[in-house]
């Protein structure tokens, strides 16, 4: 219970064409994540499977069932919205229980419902309040326990964490990692923090200007990226972008190599070059460098190093970190 | 206010300058009240003198409860008053919600049209509004008044609420559409709670022009049972002769129903304002 299938999906608002062709099998009980830069058109998507906008053209499929013309209230989803989207003149009982009352279940399955939700969310003392006398992580685990209730085939999370703060986030992230392994649910989340899609996918869906780029598991994307555009979005720092003429690379226009697939020494290494920056994170020494023959560089070191601006270093790739790709952006030869 | 930012002067001088409007807006209906209470003599002699036992005088009150159905006057200037309130809020309210959510062809030039009536005075269409209702057959009723009223209100109210309801969350009725709510159902349980500040702001609009009409009474229900309190008052002022106690003592009762209205939506305002955000 809970797969989903688009079909060459294609989202126009008049000339403006938003989705261009999206095809995406999602099986049951995983958790996809849709993740792109802002505007790439992950929200319409959602959107689109939501039932909330109609698709210009093509299908989506819920449980194997064409939903092209069925109302949101009838798709089995529930959706999960950044603005939290509470109703402030309702309890936080009410809110979660609107969706089961309009479908007509009895009062006391209702009850029993929201009481269920709210205890795997621990929000039993506030089921009385209303949303204006809650704080920002308790209003959304209002709402994602108001989707909870309504026994979803299919969770749709919009940005859930955007509108929190960073520890909240964190453990909000928890949550709904922990939700998602006890309730056996499919889940679709649109983020554009890559944190967020790496730490909880199953399978991350990578878009931009409308096209999905890549499908795969977070570490499929992070070691085989498919093309310039996901080497690049994935991976925090950026993954050095250099020219392969500059490497002598005849077959391969870029050569990209991931911050943490480079080594620094001070004596000796492939690539001279001067230190410009570096930030100590504790965990992670960070090195900006401009290096004489491959130009700026990136490099992430473990643990603490001593290195200040102006130091001379030389910074060597380790052998199997490079990515190769061609004119058009496409991955050649990727971790070899 | 925090202290930083106030200063003896600044805090006086905006007092100065609110007590100083309210003294004049207030000064006429004083003038009235005050003068409702005197014999006529005390009223041409000292004005604006207040009024001592010896000019001390009810005549005014008591011609004015005497002649005519006075409280049929009453009773006709609040049902077309609330009615037409009641009319211009829901097809107001609905309009502007159309308008406001649903992307359809034309929409900005419907908004365009509605919003028309703002500029174009409506008594530019007294004769064609007067042949309609007689043959519509609907000359001395208040139906006629209610009608003509709604359709004056209108204009502003889908005006005003349209801007109003492009600020409600389009999250809040996204979930209201996946919970099931209908469309009616979003718009009379999501979307009306949160504009009734704008409500009441239109209420209050629409209910003063309304109240104090004397033109459209005079011609389309000038009938003694369908008198409005403002064209009943006019019986008192003749072309020669004036009755100003009765005047003013009509004209002081007629305050009292539109202060009530006026307090009750205003109340409505302020605990909008208060009620807090949506987030």
């Amino acid at each position: 219970m809970g797969s989903l299938q688009l079909k060459s999906i294609r989202k126009a608002f008049g000339a403006h064409e938003v989705l261009k062709g999206i095809d995406l099998d999602v099986n049951d009980g995983e958790f996809v994540i849709f993740v792109g830069p802002s505007g790439c058109g992950k929200s319409t998507l959602l959107r689109t499977i939501a039932g909330l906008e109609d698709a210009t053209s093509g299908s989506v499929q819920i449980d194997g069932v064409e939903v092209g013309h069925v109302a949101p209230a009838k798709r089995g989803i529930a959706m999960v919205f950044q603005s939290y989207a509470l109703y402030p003149h309702l309890t936080v009982k009410d809110n979660m229980g609107l969706g089961l009352k309009q479908a007509g279940a009895p009062k006391v399955e209702v009850e029993e419902k929201v009481a269920k939700a709210a205890g795997m969310l621990s929000l039993e003392p506030y089921l009385a309040r209303r949303p204006a006398e809650l704080s920002g992580g308790q209003r959304q685990r209002v709402a994602i326990g108001r989707a909870i209730v309504r026994e979803p085939k299919l969770f749709l999370f919009d940005e859930p964490l955007s509108n929190l703060d960073a520890a909240l986030r964190v453990n909000t992230r928890l949550e709904i990692a922990r939700l998602h392994r006890s309730l056996k649910a499919t889940m679709i989340y649109v983020t554009h923090d890559q944190v967020e899609a790496m730490t909880l996918a199953d399978k991350i869906v990578v878009l931009n200007a409308g096209r999905i780029e890549q499908v795969g598991s977070p570490m499929e994307l992070y070691n085989r990226p498919a093309n310039l555009f996901v080497a690049g979005f994935i991976g925090s720092p950026q993954m050095n972008f250099i020219d392969g003429a500059k490497l002598g690379d005849g077959a391969a226009k870029t050569i990209g190599i991931r911050p943490e697939h480079i080594g620094l020494s001070r004596d000796s290494g492939q690539w001279r070059g001067k230190v410009i920056h570096v930030e100590h994170l504790g965990a992670d020494t960070i090195v900006y460098l401009e290096s004489d023959e491959v130009g700026p560089l990136t490099v992430r070191l473990f643990g603490e190093h001593r290195y200040a601006a102006d130091d001379i270093v030389h910074a060597t790739p380790v052998i199997g970190g490079m990515h190769r790709f061609d004119a058009d952006g496409r991955v050649i030869i990727s971790g070899q | 206010m925090s202290k930083a930012r106030t200063s003896l002067f600044r805090t006086g001088a905006v007092h100065a300058a609110l007590i100083a409007y309210t003294l004049v807006a207030l000064f006429p209906v004083f003038l009235t009240i005050v003068n409702s209470f005197k014999s006529r003599n005390a009223i041409f002699r000292e004005p604006l003198a207040i009024p001592t036992p010896e000019t001390f005088s009810l005549i005014g009150y008591e011609t004015v409860l005497k002649q005519g159905d006075f409280l049929g006057y009453f009773q006709n200037s609040v049902i077309v008053t609330v009615v037409s309130i009641a009319l211009v809020l829901l097809f107001g309210a609905m309009a502007a919600f159309a308008l406001s959510e649903y992307r359809f062809r034309g929409n900005a030039l419907m908004g365009l049209y509605l919003a028309l009536g703002i500029m174009i005075p409506i008594r530019l269409g007294t004769v064609a509004i007067l042949q309609g209702m007689v043959a519509a057959n609907l000359v001395n009723t208040l139906t006629a008044l209610i009608l003509v009223y709604t359709a004056q209100g209108l204009p502003l109210a889908v005006f005003i609420l349209s801007e109003f309801m492009r600020t409600v969350s389009d999250d809040l009725k996204n979930a209201g559409r996946i919970d099931g709510l209908s469309e009616y159902a979003i718009f009379f349980r999501l979307v009306l709670p949160l504009v009734r500040p704008a409500m009441a702001t239109v209420a209050v609009f629409t209910m003063i022009p309304i109240w104090n009409d004397l033109w459209f009474p005079l011609i389309l229900a000038p009938a003694e049972t369908t008198k409005t309190v403002t064209l009943g008052s006019q019986i008192f002022i003749g072309q020669f002769v004036t009755n100003w106690n009765a005047v003013l003592s009509a004209l002081s009762l007629a305050i009292f129903p539109v202060l009530v209205l006026y307090v009750i939506f205003s109340r409505q305002l302020i605990r909008g304002i208060t009620a807090g955000a949506v987030k």
